[in-house]
């Protein structure tokens, strides 16, 4: 028989290497010119699921139920999966022998491109599930565009992602239904965490220069053409709900895909990334 | 050592177990998509299950430590996305022994697919597909979380025998 490799310490440069070569051929991955756009649009999607994902498994070992508590955990598992594919493209594409790993947990605050909702505390159980439905029907509808991008690697971690996140939004929806349409005291705790989260929604539809670009290489869908479907979701929900959708803008807090955070992104950095930057290189 | 059919091959991987619910192999589960060499390197195209499943990087070590100790040295793995990962793909067989584990094997048309009438028909409670609990066969069952111990699984409880157990979602 022979001997095994040394698995502790992988060659990591070598594996990259091999897996870059094993995938799909995408002629937008080596495109210079596109190149700072679509490492930004990707830290985007890697950050929001990263992030929302890191707060989502806040609640392992403190759901209400032990039900909660597993899907919660395995909401927040499927998140983070997510994110190993997004921030794992984002650094094949931005092409300086990054992985996955490095871009979670050495940037810095300002460097990171989630969505201010994704990074906003948990609350209590309305807010967090309120979160996650707004969220959720954000992520569906783009996941489904994407689905449909010019970038094949894209496509494939879109069809992947879509799979898990139709069942999210499946349950965050579900559990929105049941607590709106549920006691005094649900219906009003879901009713005071959409009017707090509702201001801070609109930024999903909010383009910039980046969202421009890759718009415009037909990699990801523009962000206005998916608000009409992601309002019919809302509503028909909220009404099954018996919630009210707020009066105000949805677009009053924003700036998190820009780098502006609410100072709350730095805490969960400095819990995230504590390991890594103390004991550099650290592995399982 | 002669380089081994692919037919063998195949064999071998239909002996790796699942970490999780051992009594199902790897090709039961259908996740291994393709072998192919590339000189004399054996490549395995392995797609996961659930894109955070744990087990995901354990099946991996366990595919590459059981097809060396068959005497396969020069071994790469391969992770495929696309086309992603269905029930579609679990065998007749890989149903079978969950069933006979006490895990509900998936049943087709009950993926979500966050379309909007299926949602809706779903939130009002309509849906003729019926998952048999596993111990006693009776279709009177019902839901009791959407996710279970895995990302695979949902939780269910049988309103005849009573027992709780297991569906492995369809995906």
């Amino acid at each position: 028989m022979p001997s095994l490799p040394d698995m502790t310490t992988p060659d990591v440069v070598a594996l990259a290497e091999h897996a870059a070569a094993a995938q799909t051929h995408d002629p937008h991955v080596q495109d210079v010119d596109l190149k700072p756009a679509f490492f930004d649009w990707l830290c985007r999607m890697g950050d929001n699921t990263l992030i929302l994902g890191h707060r989502i498994s806040e609640w392992c070992g403190h759901g209400p139920a032990l039900e909660e508590d597993i899907a919660l955990a395995n909401t927040a598992l499927d998140l983070i999966g997510h994110t190993q594919m997004w921030l794992g493209l984002a650094a094949e594409v931005q092409g300086e022998g990054r992985t996955a790993d490095d871009l979670a947990f050495l940037r810095g605050a300002m460097k990171f491109r989630n969505l201010q909702l994704a990074e906003l505390p948990n609350g209590d159980m309305a807010v967090t599930l309120m979160r996650e439905f707004l969220f959720d029907a954000w992520h569906f509808h783009m996941l489904t565009a994407l689905t449909r991008s010019a970038s094949p690697r894209v496509a494939e971690i879109a069809a992947k992602a879509l799979k898990e996140v139709s069942y999210h939004l499946e349950r965050s929806s579900d559990l929105v239904v049941r607590l709106g349409d549920g006691t005094e005291e649900s219906h009003a705790r879901m009713q005071d965490a959409l009017d707090r989260l509702w201001p801070y929604s609109g930024e999903m539809f909010v383009a910039d220069a980046v969202d421009d670009a890759v718009a415009n290489a037909g990699i990801a869908p523009v962000l206005a053409d998916l608000q009409p479907a992601w309002q019919q979701t809302v509503e028909e929900v909220l009404a099954e709900a018996t919630l009210t959708r707020p009066e105000g803008r949805a677009d009053v807090h924003r700036g998190g895909k820009q780098g502006r955070h609410t100072e709350h992104l730095g805490y969960i950095l400095a819990q995230m990334q504590f390991l890594q930057r103390a004991y550099p290189g650290a592995s399982w | 050592m002669s380089t081994p059919s692919d037919a063998q091959i195949w064999d071998w991987l239909a002996e790796v177990p699942d970490p999780e619910i051992p009594v199902v192999s790897v090709t039961d589960l259908g996740i291994v998509r393709d072998i192919r060499w590339d000189g004399d390197t054996l490549v395995v195209a392995v797609t996961p299950t659930y894109s955070g499943c744990p087990a995901t990087a354990v099946i991996d070590l366990a595919i590459e430590s059981h097809l060396r100790d068959r005497g396969i040295g020069d071994l790469r793995l391969e992770r495929r996305l696309s086309p992603p990962w269905t029930t579609d793909w679990v065998t007749q067989e890989g149903r079978d022994k969950l069933r006979a584990y006490g895990i509900a094997p998936p049943v087709d048309g009950t993926a979500s697919d966050g379309g909007t009438a299926a949602r809706a028909a779903r939130l009002a409670g309509r849906s003729n597909l019926v998952i048999a609990c596993p111990r006693c066969g009776s279709g009177n069952t019902e839901r009791v979380s959407q996710f279970g111990s895995t990302p695979c699984k949902a939780s269910y409880r049988c309103k005849d025998c009573l027992e709780p157990f297991d569906y492995f979602k369809c995906h």
